[in-house]
């Protein structure tokens, strides 16, 4: 074949002598069987619930910090979710999340308060997550206001000032409102805000995705800057799996409601063990048409099943290229398939001899 | 390459420096800045480039859509099948679409009417332009759905757009577009609000169907990994021109324009061994109601020379050798817009070994 398997063979000789890139010490965020169901109810005056949405069913993972967790999957997958119940804006309706060694379930919002300060987050759009009649400087500066970080005034400007140069932008900006900002420079402010509080977590919620890609470029280096600099741990939620793999030390795939694979960047793209994520990993048009030519692609049948009515047992199994019957009737639980791999399919190979529950998630 | 064989003869489409304007009250914008290219009989044709580059002002310029005030088609030729299209009337132009060119945009919901029902959608072009009766369209339209691989068709013909899924609107889409047979089917980012495995669905059916058809495709997208896989020859647009032009395998092998590098080296890549930073292109897009001098892309360049300032540099063949790992002799050579292009080519060299 062609150039692309010479690589991934030569970069897998290279992966087996430095797997233990492993973080060590606590977990930052340590997030256990988390589920996030949304009601649906009929009824004018006596409302009666319906119907149930399992938009997140009993995922779990950690995040160390200095870490990137990439969370991967499609719409309806529940990867935002899953992301806003990490930083409180959802109540989930079961699990845990600890964070910084602190339950954050079951706390009230003033307890909450505090630790709000130490989650930073960057949504998509940076056309409608800016406040348009706030200048530049004080959507920057908001947090600092918010959590009484400015000591006097001069210090609130000069704590702006240091931000916007931070992530790339020049002080004297700090006059400007949104409009007057280009998109790649709004992400920017964006997330200038979002680390102005000095948080340990940022959730960037497909925070790239909207920019165009010579832009795209600039701001995933400005992303692992900050990381380096400030040693700040990041849920990355995308759904191009090439973005996710580049800043990414760990993924997590998820599909309906729950993580199907997740493994260390490196052996998730190099030996996909579940088949949904082979099938993604095969669905990405690579910029390089003699590998194109050369590629055999899984195309998945069919839509994405309703989150609302999901299929029995394995919930990949209406789409699934190698499902059997039993796929239909046993729903899988992630096991460890690998030393920094683990996976939820039935057919994977040493399945069934696999520990159960997962060692490291 | 299947495509390229049948291609000796006239090309289907001919677009000659054409050039479209917005008059806006910030000033007069030139989406579209004197844009030359052929599309040939059967062949698959990609358009690249960022926000605002005109690649969508150019098919919609072809189909006679821009939005006219603000827009204007200010010059250029656009010869389709030996037909001026510029020159036609209104009338003329609504049997062109449709019959002669089909067209898919991004948004499947917004380009379907959400009252009528599908089989409605279907059957109204096919009525209209190939003039059959009531019975027959029907016959047809769910011959049509069957095609773009919706099951139980007969019944899906009574289904509204919003009880589809995104795929299934966009496999309408497709449906539409081709039910006339034209001969250039024009996809405007019309994957890029799928997911991912739905995207690979559709952009299989669409070159299944085109080259069972012998339809030609302009595939116009941001997503350089798209036009790698489905596109025979290739054109990059930067600020309303189109910068490098050439095959698929010229392009992305031995990248020649700046811009088309720094693109490249953008992107993430799977086929790649990951790397610790990415190389961006440094700077934003320009403004289009205050484009630099010269070249357009000269404050972005690193190669850029007092040259570039004053001058704008045609679309040539470099006359640069395609490195080593040539493609087909038969093939003709890449046009670059650039007047650095022999020193680029240089460095580029000198950086692989």
């Amino acid at each position: 074949m062609t150039a692309g398997t010479g690589t991934a063979s030569a970069s897998a000789t290279q992966e087996r002598t430095d797997t233990s890139s492993a973080p060590t010490g606590t977990p930052l965020l340590s997030v256990r069987n988390l589920s996030v169901h949304f009601p649906l109810k009929r009824g004018f005056i006596v409302q009666r619930e319906v119907a149930r949405v399992r938009a997140v069913e009993g995922i779990s993972f950690d995040i160390y910090p200095g870490e990137t967790l990439g969370l991967v999957g499609e719409s309806g997958s529940g990867k935002t979710t899953a992301a806003k119940a990490v930083i409180q804006l959802r109540k989930p309706d079961s699990g845990s999340i600890m964070f910084d060694g602190q339950e954050l379930l079951g706390m009230s919002n003033s307890e909450l308060r505090p630790i709000r300060r130490k989650m930073g987050m960057v949504f998509q759009d940076p056309y409608g997550s800016l406040n348009p009649r706030m200048r530049a400087g004080d959507i920057v500066g908001e947090p600092l206001k918010v959590h009484g970080l400015a000591e006097s005034g001069d210090d609130y400007r000069t704590q702006v000032s240091a931000l916007l140069t931070t992530v790339g932008l020049s002080p004297g900006m700090a006059e400007r409102y949104p409009n007057e900002f280009s998109g790649g420079q709004r992400q920017r402010l964006g997330v200038a805000r979002a680390i102005a509080a000095k948080p340990s977590l940022l959730v960037l919620d497909e925070a790239v995705s909207a920019l165009d890609v010579s832009i795209q470029a600039q701001i995933l280096n400005l992303l692992q800057d900050l990381q380096d600099q400030y040693n700040l741990a990041y849920l990355f939620i995308a759904h191009d799996l090439s973005v996710v793999r580049h800043i990414s030390d760990r993924v997590a795939v998820m599909y309906l409601g729950r993580i199907v694979e997740t493994a260390d960047s490196k052996d998730l793209y190099e030996n996909p063990l579940h088949p949904y994520t082979q099938a993604l990993l095969s669905a990405i048009p690579t910029p390089n048409p003699r590998l194109e030519q050369s590629r055999t692609r899984i195309i998945l049948q069919g839509d994405l099943p309703s989150p609302m009515a999901p299929p029995s047992g394995c919930h990949f199994h209406t789409r699934c290229p190698i499902a059997t019957e039993a796929c239909s009737l046993t729903d899988p639980d992630l096991r460890q398939l690998a030393p920094n791999q683990a996976a939820a399919c039935l057919l994977a190979t040493g399945y069934d001899a696999a520990p159960s529950p997962v060692s490291r998630v | 390459m299947t495509a390229g064989s049948t291609s000796k003869s006239t090309p289907l489409l001919q677009v000659r420096n054409l050039r479209t304007s917005f008059n806006t009250p910030d000033g007069k914008i030139t989406a579209v800045a004197g844009v030359t290219f052929d599309i040939h009989h059967g062949e698959t044709l990609g358009l690249v480039g960022e926000s605002g580059c005109g690649k969508s002002v150019t098919a919609l310029s072809i189909m006679q859509l821009v939005p006219n005030p603000p827009g204007v088609i200010e010059q250029g030729e656009v010869m389709f099948d030996g037909t001026d299209l510029l020159k036609l009337s209104n009338k003329e132009m609504q049997a062109v679409r449709g019959s002669g060119i089909g067209m898919i945009f991004q948004e499947p919901m917004s380009s379907l009417n959400p009252v009528l029902s599908i089989g409605r959608q279907i059957t109204e072009p096919l009525e209209v332009h190939l003039e059959l009766g009531k019975a027959a369209a029907l016959d047809r339209a769910a011959e049509l759905l069957n095609m773009v691989g919706i099951a139980d068709s007969r019944q899906r013909l009574d289904d509204y757009p919003h009880q589809l899924s995104g795929g299934q609107r966009q496999r309408v889409m497709i449906a539409i577009a081709l039910s006339c047979e034209p001969k250039l089917l024009i996809a405007d980012e019309a994957t890029t609000a799928l997911d991912v495995t739905i995207q690979a669905q559709i952009l299989e059916l669409m070159k299944n169907l085109t080259s069972q058809l012998g339809t030609a495709l302009l595939i116009i997208t941001h997503n350089l990994g798209i036009i790698a896989r489905y596109a025979d020859r290739l054109n990059v647009m930067y600020a309303g021109k189109i910068r490098e032009s050439g095959t698929a395998e010229q392009v992305y092998l031995n990248p020649a324009h700046p811009y088309t590098i720094g693109l490249l080296n953008s992107v993430p890549r799977l086929d790649r061994p990951a790397t610790d930073r990415l190389d961006p292109i440094p700077g934003e897009i320009p403004d289009p109601s205050d484009l630099p001098t010269g070249c357009a892309f000269r404050p972005r360049c690193r190669w850029a020379t007092t040259q570039c300032e004053v001058d704008e540099p045609p679309l040539e063949a470099t006359g640069v050798q395609n490195g080593r790992t040539d493609a087909q002799p038969a093939s003709a050579p890449a046009l670059v817009a650039c007047f650095e292009a022999n020193a680029v080519a240089t460095s580029i060299e000198m950086a692989r070994t």
